[in-house]
């Protein structure tokens, strides 16, 4: 199977020819920094009117259909407009924390990128604690939000803020806990290796109904903690204009934005990689001539179909269900996804201890 | 039997959650579906529904007869005045007075489109129109006098 390795290497190889050691060091991350910020300016593009469209085909409406060809570059036009209005500071704000926040929303999203396998061999740091990175660097997500509310100085925003503040907390227990029936089943905490082991079958076919019902809480909880519909009671606009972002305008206004949909792709990466095997291709047991003809599909196709598939089903969600109140969001969490992944957790680990998985 | 109520409780959520993606999934994959109109652009093939409520008309038959008798049951059923009737009195050929309308003034500026005067109509006389391309330069010109100058009520119509 073809890798991005080669490339990399001799990149890395001609670095450290030409510079010294730490030149190379810098040199290299600058390069992995701009490829992420790349790759948040083209999510973002691709995200907006992705969800533009998919939201409009299933409320029978036609969506953005006037800037190019069907539409495709009405997210261009969008971003144009919005780096060109005023960015607004109120004037009984909290100047530092206001214009603070929407950047700690990014830092997080950018810090998340790290561990993702995009194809294979094409990660930014292979850390030996990769699942338990990406859920203590997502948790930060709440800071900016509270953050946000709290220096806008404005009711609506501070009423958001701590909702999501209630809700992130309590989320982001049942996300850990199946995110851990995988980590269960693998035996490491590092993301190349939690790949590995879906070389013969992906989790959520070789886990039996606990790894299914561990995907569903995953994507359940998730759904959550990225502050999506049915939970966007953080932003809720029939009730709190729009929420923590309620006094932002202009580019910071857009970087909250762009910080949702690079969450929404992260946590669908990691429910790619944790569930359906991150860039590794579908295989079936033993069946090597079905296996190799799926190695044939390039690792990276395969990495953004099932993650995009996963940002669909995220988006199918919020233009279906209605928006939860709060006591029914915190019910919902505590009384149901709580109890039920915990359960899920045991029989995953009497599982996994029985050898009962493929 | 707490248990067997919550996982009742469960399996229902899930089911009828199922149930709505699934609707949502039907409309996603059936583009033909799609109502959006396409308004400027298909200006000559514009379908609107049967009960789209453009503006209050007076009918008129090919004699310029309408059915109006100046009741001004449609007056009193209108909640913000958009209709008022002014009425004259006609002499019959038998040489009796007969009350009919002069002026039947419709401001259209005010008109919310609730339909109450067509349903208080006793004899069917206004109805609602398709039209809607009502913007003009001048506002007066929304306030329009619906019967036809020189037409009479039809007879037989009391």
């Amino acid at each position: 199977m073809w890798s991005f390795s080669g490339i990399s290497n001799s990149i890395h190889e001609w670095l450290s020819q030409t510079f010294n050691p730490t030149l190379t060091i810098i040199i290299e991350m600058v390069i992995a920094g701009v490829a992420v910020i790349g790759l948040f300016a083209g999510l973002g593009l691709v995200l907006v009117i992705m969800e533009r469209k998919v939201s409009a085909w299933m409320q029978i409406r036609l969506g953005p259909n006037r800037v190019g060809p069907k539409g495709m570059f009405q997210s261009l036009a969008d971003t144009l407009k919005l780096l060109v209005k005023e960015g607004l500071t109120p004037t009984g704000a909290d100047k530092l924390l206001f214009n603070l926040a929407p950047f700690i929303a990014m830092i997080v999203a950018m810090l998340l990128m790290a561990p993702i396998a995009f194809a294979k061999d094409f990660q930014l740091w292979d850390l030996n604690i990769g699942v338990l990175y990406v859920s203590a660097i997502s948790s930060m997500m709440v800071i900016s939000i509270l953050m946000a509310g709290w220096a806008s100085n404005n009711k609506y925003s501070l009423m958001g803020a701590m909702r999501s503040g209630a809700q992130i907390v309590s989320y982001e227990l049942s996300a850990g806990l199946s995110v851990l029936s995988i980590v269960v089943l693998t035996g490491s905490l590092r993301v190349s290796d939690i790949i590995q082991s879906q070389a013969d079958g992906w989790w959520i076919f070789k886990g039996h109904i606990p790894a299914v019902i561990a995907f569903v809480t995953f994507i359940i909880a998730v759904t959550a903690e990225t502050n999506r519909a049915p939970f966007d009671l953080a932003e809720a606009e029939s009730e709190l204009t729009a929420g923590f972002h309620t006094e932002y305008s202009g580019m910071k206004f857009a970087l909250f934005f762009l910080a949702e949909y690079v969450n929404v792709f992260i946590v669908c990466a990691i429910g790619a990689t944790l569930f359906l095997g991150g860039w590794m291709p579908f295989h079936i047991g033993h069946w090597a001539g079905f296996n190799h003809v799926m190695d044939y599909i390039p690792s990276s196709l395969w990495f953004f179909g099932k993650t995009f598939f996963l940002i669909f089903v995220i988006m199918w969600f919020r233009w279906t269900f209605p928006r939860l109140r709060i006591d029914q969001l915190l019910n919902l969490e505590w009384k149901y996804l709580l109890p039920i992944s915990m359960v899920n957790l045991l029989l995953v680990t009497a599982m996994a201890i029985l050898k009962w998985h493929f | 039997m707490f248990i067997v109520k919550y996982i009742k409780d469960v399996w229902n959520a899930v089911r009828s959650l199922l149930k709505g993606m699934r609707r949502t999934g039907y409309y996603f994959t059936h583009h033909k579906e799609i109502i959006t109109q396409q308004y400027p652009d298909n200006k000559d093939t514009l379908h609107l529904p049967e009960r789209f409520k453009g503006e209050v008309v007076m009918l008129h038959d090919e004699n310029n007869e309408h059915l109006c008798t100046g009741c001004t049951a449609c007056e009193l059923a209108c909640p913000n005045a958009t209709i008022k009737i002014i009425t004259k009195f006609d002499i019959t050929p038998d040489g009796k007075k007969k009350k009919a309308i002069d002026k039947f003034v419709y401001h259209l500026e005010l008109c919310t489109m609730c339909n109450l005067c067509i349903i208080a109509c006793p004899t069917d006389a206004i109805k609602m129109a398709q039209t809607f391309e009502h913007s003009v330069f001048d506002r007066s010109e929304l306030t329009k006098i619906l019967n036809k100058p020189g037409s009479k009520i039809k007879e037989g119509v009391e």
